[in-house]
């Protein structure tokens, strides 16, 4: 507790520059991590990330120094050539995308790491840190790319508030934006050069490996929130501040702890979360509305065994026992019981001593499933000129799917019928 | 056959036009009058799209030319609208019905800018125009196919054009997007709107176009519809395939021949700064 609020003031200069830092780092990575992963290019952050070692590299060995605008001018320019590489490959061979991208990332890391060898072993004085930027080490960061960093995502939110609404159609249908007269290779050598730019600022930190983590991640956590695309930016934008937060704080506490794992480890737990529990997206409740889909075709096909078994006998509310339903359709016996537990819950039928009886509310609802199942079946035969005796299995299931106002058309569609084509009667109100 | 209007709204010359270098146009050359409803009449995979997208400039032919309004596309371009595929975009987009819809009224002008009250009440009428209004805040995932085509169509009326190019807008729709759209394409044709609709199926082609093109890998024919559908005609584009024809055209994938050899391409005229 006393750690936590001792790295919450922030008094630690130190500290206050690495936090202060991944956080913009994280927000411009998502940023701009939002359009690639909606243009569905996840693979291109990693294809940056590894491209631009050399030209890192390069900077430095040209200029011998580590300022972070050199190292970032080298990184923006070797992750043009290698975009514009990726193109050319794309359109002038028969690779596909996905390959290219392979390519390029490859030949560039290797050149880079042959690059940061032979810097390593010439001896140059201000050598040491380079190689981070294979593995990054956030806690080298100085107050000079920490001011670099702030002016990047500044940067970075300003062009992308400015050209929302372009990249927002570039990145839904980018042929239609060609078509409405837009620059689309413009707009596009634009949001690459900002994912270089954001890509470039991270990698000191969290380093080449692990860079592609944090331009996807919290898109991919974000949707799962979200219909909305400027929701959508914001939810990346904080999560990706919130794991810079979290990854400061861990190697705060326990110094030997490096700062870009746990980054990328927090935006994984932010995006499992997310991927299971969000609301309506989540893995969770499309498990729970599928298991709700089951529990009402389970008690409706019950009570509609039951209305059947008493439209036999004439009677709407005799007592019904189990083996008299089991005759009319099979049920699993705990199936059954659980179908039954779940109907008198409702209050849609009363247990009897040795069975159930249909309640009032229970009758109504199983005739409106059973006139779904009547309707739909004159709807196969008349509309869609189906044989008779084809199309039980198909009313089955749909009659658990009918809504009240597809009900209602079809009931105007068929005009009011009263038998289905098996001559059984449509039971109405 | 192919038979020349008096006033011409799409002039498309001598256009070959190929994926990865088999081409599947040949020698395209027609012309499409003004102020009618036009279908671009062929069996599956028999290039429709792949001429559309040439006369959009989204694909460069190999020869040939395409003249909208007796102009180049981009000196035309806010006169044309196009309607693509709906399966060409992914539908799980955080985005809902107006968002889409107001995209049309994106300009090079307004780039940095924000869309103008007038953009949104365009965007609205458009809506209003193929019966989505109720819908406009409905996000995109959730809408029904014939739905999602009524959006794209909304979207372009939203640009305010001359001229529209639809692909297959009547696949996969419901009655009611059906009859939405032909009511509207009789509006457009009142308003002296040329359109331009792919489609193909036979049956209904007659039924909605004025003036119909043939097309399979080659022009069939192309003019007014009762002049097109004669039996002989019909069976030239729906009847077998070319067998030949999409023969060379493997040939010439596999062998990278030129489509044309360099000094022919000089001669073309107007096409040729695109052809090359
Ligand atoms: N992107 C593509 N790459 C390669 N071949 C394509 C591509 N798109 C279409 N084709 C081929 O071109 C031919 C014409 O396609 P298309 O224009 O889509 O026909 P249609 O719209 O009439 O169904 C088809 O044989 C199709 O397989
Ligand atoms: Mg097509």
């Amino acid at each position: 507790m006393k750690e936590l609020l001792e790295f919450l003031s922030f008094s630690n200069p130190n500290v206050r520059v690495v936090t202060l830092g991944t956080m913009f780092i994280g927000m411009s990575a998502a940023m701009v991590g939002s359009f690639a992963f909606l243009r569905k290019r996840s693979l291109i952050g990693d294809a940056i990330a590894h491209a631009i070692l050399p030209g890192i590299a390069i900077a430095f060995m040209v200029t011998q120094s580590k300022n972070p605008y050199y190292l970032m001018f080298g990184a923006l320019l070797a992750g043009w050539v290698a975009i514009l590489l990726i193109e050319a490959i794309t359109k002038h061979s028969k690779l596909k995308a996905d390959t290219s991208i392979g390519l390029v990332l490859s030949v560039f890391f290797g050149v880079g790491i042959l690059l940061l060898t032979h810097i390593q072993h010439s001896g140059a004085g201000n050598q040491a840190g380079l190689d981070q930027f294979l593995f990054g080490k956030a806690a080298s960061m100085t107050t000079a790319d920490l001011k670099a960093y702030s002016i990047v995502a500044a940067f970075l939110l300003i062009v992308v508030s400015l050209l929302f609404k372009e990249f927002k159609l570039l990145s839904f249908n980018a042929e239609f934006a060609k078509i409405s007269g837009l620059p689309v290779r413009s707009l596009e050598f634009v949001l690459s050069s900002i994912t270089v730019l954001a890509i470039a600022t991270g990698i000191q930190a969290v380093g080449v490996v692990l860079m592609a983590a944090l331009i996807i991640t919290p898109a991919a956590a974000a949707r799962s929130w979200t219909e909305n695309l400027v929701t959508l930016l914001l939810i990346a934008g904080f999560a990706g501040m919130f794991s810079g937060l979290v990854g400061s704080y861990i190697s705060f506490t326990a110094p030997n702890m490096p700062t870009g794992p746990w980054i990328v480890m927090s935006l994984s737990a932010i995006a499992i979360i997310s991927l299971v529990w969000a609301p309506k997206r989540g893995l969770w409740s499309k498990l729970k509305r599928q298991r709700q889909n089951r529990e009402k075709i389970l008690t409706e096909n019950i009570l509609k065994a039951a209305y059947h078994l008493s439209e036999r006998r004439k009677n709407l509310s005799s007592i019904i026992s189990l083996e008299d339903l089991q005759g009319i359709r099979e049920f699993g016996e705990a199936e059954l019981k659980k179908g039954l537990r779940l109907l008198s819950k409702r209050f849609l039928i009363l247990s009897q001593n040795d069975g159930f009886k249909l309640t009032e509310v229970g009758r109504t609802e199983a005739m409106r499933v059973v006139r779904l199942h009547r309707l739909w079946e004159m709807y196969l035969t008349q509309r869609m000129r189906l044989k008779a005796d084809h199309i039980h299995p198909n009313a089955e299931t749909i009659e658990h799917i009918i809504s009240p106002e597809i009900e209602e058309e079809l009931i105007r569609e068929l005009g009011y019928p009263d038998k289905d084509p098996h001559e059984s009667p449509i039971p109405y109100k | 056959m192919d038979i020349r209007p008096e006033k011409t709204a799409i002039e498309v010359h001598n256009l070959t036009a190929s994926y990865n270098r088999k081409p599947v146009l040949w020698d395209i050359d027609f012309s499409l009058p003004q102020g009618q409803l036009i279908g671009i009449v062929g069996p599956n995979g028999s290039g429709k799209t792949t001429l559309l997208r040439n006369m959009m400039g989204l694909m460069k032919p190999d020869s040939g030319y395409v003249n909208l309004f007796g102009k180049k596309l981009d000196e035309v371009r806010e006169k044309v609208s196009y309607v693509p595929q709906r399966e060409t975009v992914d539908w799980d987009f955080p985005a809902n019905v107006m968002d889409v819809v107001l995209m049309g009224r994106y300009r090079k002008s307004n780039i940095f800018k924000r869309l103008s009250k007038k953009d949104r009440d365009i965007a609205t009428e458009s809506l209003e125009k193929v019966n989505m209004l109720p819908f406009a805040n409905r996000q995109i995932s959730q809408l029904s196919g014939g739905q999602q085509q009524r959006v794209f169509i909304a979207r372009s009326l939203a640009q305010q054009a001359d001229l529209y190019l639809m692909d297959e807008p009547f696949v996969g729709v419901d009655a009611a997007t059906e009859e939405s759209i032909l009511n509207l394409l009789s509006e457009m044709k009142k308003e002296g709107k040329t359109v331009v609709i792919v489609h193909h199926d036979l049956q209904t082609a007659y039924e909605y176009f004025d003036w119909i093109v043939l097309l399979n890998t080659r022009l069939v024919a192309s003019g007014p519809k009762q002049e097109v559908f004669s039996t002989e005609l019909l069976q030239e584009a729906y009847g077998g395939r070319l067998t030949v024809l999409s023969r060379i055209g493997d040939l010439m994938a596999k062998q990278d021949f030129p489509m044309r050899e360099s000094e022919f391409k000089e001669k073309e005229g107007p096409g040729d700064e695109r052809a090359s």
